[in-house]
């Protein structure tokens, strides 16, 4: 399949981003991101296993699941491989980086039941892209969220300090927020 | 708690959507018309049910540390069958469900309900829950679903109002999403507070 890499690359941050346009990841979203500093933290954990994940389930759905014909066991294959990928470099940063593994730690476990991770990992396979095409696929969905995040936390650090109704206040006006967010972005369409 | 209220606290109470806040990304995704809201709704139920019942069998073979990855493969192989199953019987409602199908793996709700419910209690209750929880899913999203199929293409579960060219198409859309499921909680709030 013939798609340019910056089409792939514009395409997963800023037309289909994964927040605001798929609906994928939204419980990180409206968790993490109260504020900007944590919601760094979170896309740079995201983004490294995501771009992990990119590289090792491509190969193991090209070289194991398709010759065998087994291509329905990829939903189960897929979440062990992230849970045990999510495992290792937690395991992995506290002995290489304790500084980096202070800063992300917390993330990291969390990321499993991300669904942007799985959800990433299947519509790779699903657009037949090249394994390079889902590397940067992936990482450019990551940024895209990581963007999304960090816009997000900034709102709602102000957002903290105006007078919402007391029905409003928490998830409702965070969603409301979201959506005129999205709507921004929406703006986007129809450039790649 | 007596079985009737095992299946109601899952609709009012602990309603998944609007008091828990749990699986909001098909919530959000998939709710585009009433009927894809609520076969979403239909598939998360019969998973939860099933994954319910068999964790609640199993949890005393499981040891503690390796819980949840083993609830894991449990949900992902439920998931895998009713993949299948949906795209043998219901075409096109996988398609237009998509990805949100193998995703229901990583729904909190279910997973949630595995380790707060179903590996406390027995296999019945497990299942009863599983009804309740599953009932309140899918009346959410078939609410959320109806809502945003009216005010964006004007129709319920594809009948045409005879409104359409009117209506604003920003609903079904991306942004129409977030407001709707946002405005819908505040009605939720204001209702449940009286």
């Amino acid at each position: 399949m013939e798609i340019s890499y910056f089409a792939i690359i514009i395409g997963a941050i800023f037309v289909n981003n994964v927040v605001l346009a798929q609906f994928l990841g939204i419980c990180p979203f409206l968790g993490v991101s109260s504020k900007v500093e944590t919601s760094l933290g979170m896309s740079a954990a995201v983004t490294f296993v995501m771009a992990l994940t990119a590289l090792v389930c491509w190969p193991l759905q090209t070289y194991v699941l398709n010759p065998l014909g087994i291509g329905y066991m990829q939903t189960i294959v897929f979440i062990l491989v992230i849970a045990a990928l999510v495992q290792m470099v937690e395991i992995i940063l506290k002995k290489v980086s304790p500084a980096l593994y202070q800063a992300l730690g917390i993330f990291l476990p969390l990321i499993t039941t991300n669904c942007a991770v799985l959800g990433v990992a299947i519509l790779m396979i699903q657009k037949e892209f090249t394994l390079l095409q889902s590397v940067a696929y992936s990482v450019s969905t990551a940024i895209g969220f990581g963007l999304a995040l960090v816009l997000f936390a900034g709102l709602r650090e102000r957002l903290d300090f105006e007078d919402v109704p007391a029905a409003f206040k928490g998830v409702p006006i965070a969603l409301i927020t979201a959506g005129i967010l999205a709507m921004a972005f929406m703006g986007f369409s129809g450039l790649v | 708690m007596n079985k009737l209220q095992i299946i109601t606290s899952g609709i009012l109470k602990n309603n998944p959507t609007f008091v828990l806040v749990l699986g909001m990304c098909p919530t959000l995704g998939t709710t585009t018309s009433a009927a894809n809201g609520m076969g979403m709704g239909l598939a998360t139920m019969a998973v939860l049910i099933m994954s319910n019942l068999v964790i609640s069998l199993i949890k005393n073979l499981i040891p503690d540390k390796v819980r949840i990855p083993a609830f894991i493969v449990v949900i992902a192989s439920f998931v895998t069958i009713i993949q299948m199953l949906m795209q043998a019987f219901v075409p096109a409602l996988y398609a237009s469900l998509g990805v949100f199908i193998p995703l229901i793996v990583v729904n909190c709700i279910i997973l949630g309900r595995a380790e707060a419910f179903a590996s406390k209690n027995g296999a019945f209750d497990s299942m009863l829950d599983g009804v309740g929880i599953g009932l309140g899913f899918t009346l959410s999203l078939t609410t959320i679903g109806a809502v945003r199929e009216i005010l964006g293409s004007g129709a319920v579960f594809g009948c045409p109002l005879g409104t359409a060219d009117f209506m604003p198409l920003v609903f079904v859309l991306a942004p129409g999403g977030f407001l709707t499921l946002g405005y819908l909680m505040v009605l939720f709030n204001k209702l449940a507070k009286k």
